[in-house]
């Protein structure tokens, strides 16, 4: 092991209360891996964070870029981070050194909120819970290849996968056809024989009926359709492909290592997503614990006030955008009031009396059965189409915004429902990221990529698209291609080696 | 070395420059938000941003929570409010917390990101003068140096820990162990001054956006001179084919049609110094902004002997800061580079060119990096 992960016995002090907390958070029915917790200085804290978390992770600048914003903005009194859990088993947790007595009961009865949601939240179910071993042996390997085929060459292969790392498919693990190795549905006829018109399939008839059942127009309408199966056979990949890395790995022309480092950045894309998928869920569902658990169990009298503090620090409202803690922390608790009260079911979405609404309450009590249940089952977007409500938003004092060009201003837009939610699911599906398929391996039949911007009514930030296909370029080595669209007219984006160009074509895609 | 050394120093190397040139394009000034009154200052850190498949940030809008009602603005600017929100983070709690960060502090800052030489300074430096500057907090000390909302914190936990206070009747009142005062000390230093003019072509092809460059700039050159100086008394002079001197809103505020002719500034301003501000007695600074059009060649050479003359003998440095505009043509900073050997050590003009506001951060070095 690491010297870092020697997991150091905590302070009694600190240990007494951890003990007292998981005995609660059992008792209130979370259920997690076992968590340890780790005292750092804030030094080490920032490192650690730097890292995201694990500090065996492969050498890369952009940990060194994030050390000095972070150490940066706490030398500068700007922020500073409180607490820091991984999913893994057993759960690793820090704690910063210098927090007083009351923020480290604050973290770990967090903690365990996260650890609850790590262990039992389905988009979780699929990772790799060794990925503190995993990321070393990444490292390792990454170290070996730069020690190899020297630091810049490999560092230059890593930026150039990590320009693409958002293109993975976060469906795909769970997947059943990805579990099994793939078939591909094969004719026993001799090859020479496929395609024949001998070979198109026949209706069964005696023969003197043959000609009236296996008309010529019935067969050719055969022909046409098993050519075109054909056809669509040929084409690679037979349907569009969402994980374009994957794709990229198995089909671009790459030497060994090239492939292992593009797959390492692959591994850790796919352990990372359910974060991201599950962000506002995640914060709200420990924001809800340590609330709960504080509030009731943990805090003393003196230590109110400063608990206030730090509490309506994490979940201070924002205009320019959405504040996860306080969005998932308080949509839990609506959820449970609504369950609570019977507010579901049949009855409850066809009552149109507000009134009657208003005072609806059927003493339910499902409250605490329904939150569990939902943090099972659901990621972001799910969440919210589930459970966001008119009531909610307006509570909330939730809004849009837009960019207003003639003011040169960001300004409300809305505060209706339909407009909010919409807006929401949209930020948060596919993580915010847009999304790419490979749409063919083999463009103008010049083996030349052509990729597909699904379009979801955003348009791309071309700059950047640019800089990306060229990056592209680097790993298939031959021209790349990406359709999308500005304004209402269908956009091809190409590079082909040397410039980027861009054509407008007639409809949109 | 610790890994985290080892990806930092790697990282300072890029953004250096020594390494993995291709990235260049790619390195931003992000900026860390610093707070000063109502202003809202930034401290520049570089940044790399591998580029990637996104949405372009000016069509999304997103969604955000509060007061106000349709139509009301939320921030201006060309970044999304609160970018950065939904990243793929790891459970970090991450808490902002709001400190108001002095002008003292901002400038240290600032010297240490651009790594600035301090200056030292011409006049009567053997005058020293003393001054008291609140550093912390004690529990003793005269009322009406009393903290006001840590006495009533301090109250407010003892009443809850004692069990008196009834959230009903919510009454705190402090006892003397609960009362905070502010705690002084003495700080002294060399008493020396220094004057900044500046002076910017107003004419009409400088538009909004260039002001704001100046705007921006000349904030950060007066941080940073005001931390270096005692008493600094601040000029304003604008210029198109005449100049007069204005005060700071007009400065950044006017905008003139007429033609330019820089001469015109660079004689008030001698003007000034001669009658008000002795040479011996004061550290003297010259910025000058234009997009670099002026209207004749003979009235760049009655520039230069103004300067040559009366400017350059008086003064600690003479700064000429160009910025780019689609009408300027740019020629003025060509001239100065042929008239004065601007690289040489012993030179006091010092020119710069500002592209755009990320070139801001080098200029101000280019500005303040010879250290005089």
């Amino acid at each position: 092991m690491i010297q870092y992960l020697h997991v150091r016995a905590l302070p009694p002090e600190l240990n007494v209360w951890r003990e007292r907390i998981e005995q609660l958070a059992r008792d209130h029915g979370l259920d997690f891996h076992d968590t340890f917790f780790e005292v750092l200085s804030y030094d080490k804290l920032n490192e650690v964070a730097a890292y995201g978390g694990f500090p065996t992770r492969y050498p890369h600048w952009r940990w060194g870029m994030q050390y000095e914003q972070l150490s940066k903005s706490y030398t500068y009194g700007l922020s500073k981070i409180y607490e820091l859990v991984i999913n893994t088993d057993p759960c690793i947790a820090y704690l910063l050194e210098t927090n007083e007595m009351v923020d480290q009961k604050l973290v770990m009865a967090h903690v365990y909120g996260h650890a609850d949601f790590f262990k039992n939240n389905f988009w979780f179910s699929r990772t790799n819970r060794k990925m503190l071993d995993q990321m070393a042996n990444h490292a390792a390997r990454v170290r070996r290849y730069q020690d190899h085929f020297g630091q810049t060459q490999v560092e230059e292969f890593i930026d150039v996968c990590l320009s693409l790392e958002n293109l993975i498919d976060v469906h795909r693990p769970f997947r059943p056809d990805v579990q099994a190795p793939p078939v591909r549905a094969q004719s026993d006829l001799p090859d020479e024989l496929i395609g024949d018109a001998e070979a198109v399939p026949r209706m069964a008839a005696k023969e003197y009926m043959d000609e009236y059942v296996n008309t010529a127009d019935y067969l050719d309408q055969q022909r046409a359709k098993a050519e075109a199966e054909a056809a669509q056979a040929q084409r690679h990949p037979a349907s569009p492909e969402r994980d374009v890395l994957l794709f990229l790995m198995e089909n671009a022309p790459l030497t060994r290592w090239q492939r292992n480092v593009l797959s390492i950045v692959r591994d850790e894309a796919y352990y990372f997503a359910p974060q991201a998928m599950t962000k506002i869920m995640n914060e709200g569902w420990a924001s809800y614990w340590h609330t709960r658990l504080m509030t009731r169990h943990i805090l003393d009298d003196s230590e109110v006030i400063d608990y206030a503090d730090r509490h309506s620090g994490t979940t201070v409202m924002h205009r320019g955008r959405i504040n996860p803690y306080k969005i998932g922390l308080e949509l839990f608790r609506h959820i449970e009031r609504r369950w609570d009260a019977g507010q579901f079911g049949r009855e409850w979405e066809t009552c149109d009396d507000m009134a009657a609404r208003a005072a609806w309450d059927t003493k339910a009590g499902k409250g605490m059965e329904k939150i569990f249940e939902v943090r099972k089952h659901h990621n972001d977007v799910t969440f919210l189409d589930e459970f966001l409500t008119p009531e909610f938003c307006a509570e909330q004092k939730l809004f849009t915004f837009e960019h207003n060009p003639k003011a040169n201003e960001w300004q409300i837009a809305s505060r209706e429902f339909d407009a909010i939610k919409q807006k929401l699911l949209f930020q948060l599906t596919n993580m915010g990221q847009p999304i790419i398929e490979v749409e063919d391996a083999n463009f103008e039949n010049r083996g030349e990529l052509l990729l597909t911007h699904r379009d979801e009514g955003v348009e791309l930030e071309m700059g950047y698209a640019h800089a990306t296909l060229r990056n592209l370029y680097a790993l298939w080595k031959r021209p790349t291609h990406l359709a999308t669209r500005r304004g209402d007219k269908g956009l091809l984006v190409s590079f082909d080696g040397k410039q980027v160009k861009e054509r407008v074509m007639k409809a949109a895609g | 070395m610790s890994r985290i050394k080892q990806d930092h120093s790697r990282f300072r190397d890029i953004v250096r420059g020594k390494v993995r040139r291709n990235l260049k394009s790619y390195i931003s000034n992000g900026e860390l938000i610093g707070k000063q009154g109502n202003d809202r200052v930034s401290i520049p850190l570089p940044q790399i941003e591998l580029p990637r498949f996104k949405f372009s940030s000016q069509d999304g809008g997103g969604v955000g929570q509060g007061q106000g009602k349709p139509g009301d603005g939320i921030g201006d600017g060309d970044g999304q409010p609160g970018e950065g929100a939904g990243e793929a983070g790891e459970g970090e709690g991450e808490k902002a917390l709001e400190v108001d960060v002095t002008l003292d502090e901002l400038a240290q800052i600032l010297g240490e990101e651009l790594e600035l030489p301090r200056i030292e300074p011409k006049g009567s430096k053997q005058v020293v003068s003393e001054r008291d500057k609140y550093t912390g907090i004690r529990p003793v000390g005269p009322n009406s140096l009393r903290h006001f909302k840590r006495t009533y914190t301090r109250a407010l936990k003892r009443t809850i820990a004692t069990g008196e206070f009834n959230p009903k009747n919510p009454v705190v009142v402090p006892v003397k162990d609960d009362m905070r005062y502010r705690a002084w000390t003495t700080v002294s230093s060399p008493q020396a001054n220094a004057l900044v003019i500046y002076m910017m072509d107003v004419s009409g092809s400088m538009g909004d956006e260039q002001k704001e460059i100046v705007r921006i700039e000349s904030f950060w050159i007066n941080a940073w001179l005001k931390s270096q100086y005692e008493g600094i008394e601040t000029r304003y002079i604008i210029h198109d084919a005449t100049a007069k001197e204005v005060d700071e809103h007009t400065f950044f505020h006017t905008r003139e049609s007429g033609g330019t002719m820089i001469s015109s500034a660079y004689k008030l301003a001698a003007r000034l110094i001669e009658s008000e501000y002795a040479a011996s007695e004061w550290n003297i600074y010259l910025f000058h902004f234009s997009d670099g059009d002026n209207w004749s060649v003979d009235d760049t050479s009655v520039c230069v002997q103004v300067m040559r003359e009366h400017l350059i003998p008086v003064c600690n440095q003479f700064s000429y800061g160009q910025v780019e505009s689609p009408y300027g043509s740019g020629q003025f900073i060509k001239d100065l580079r042929q008239h004065f050997d601007v690289d040489g050590p012993d030179c006091s003009v010092v020119v710069s060119e500002i592209k755009n506001k990320d070139a801001i951060v080098g200029s101000i070095k280019e500005f303040l990096g010879a250290g005089r």
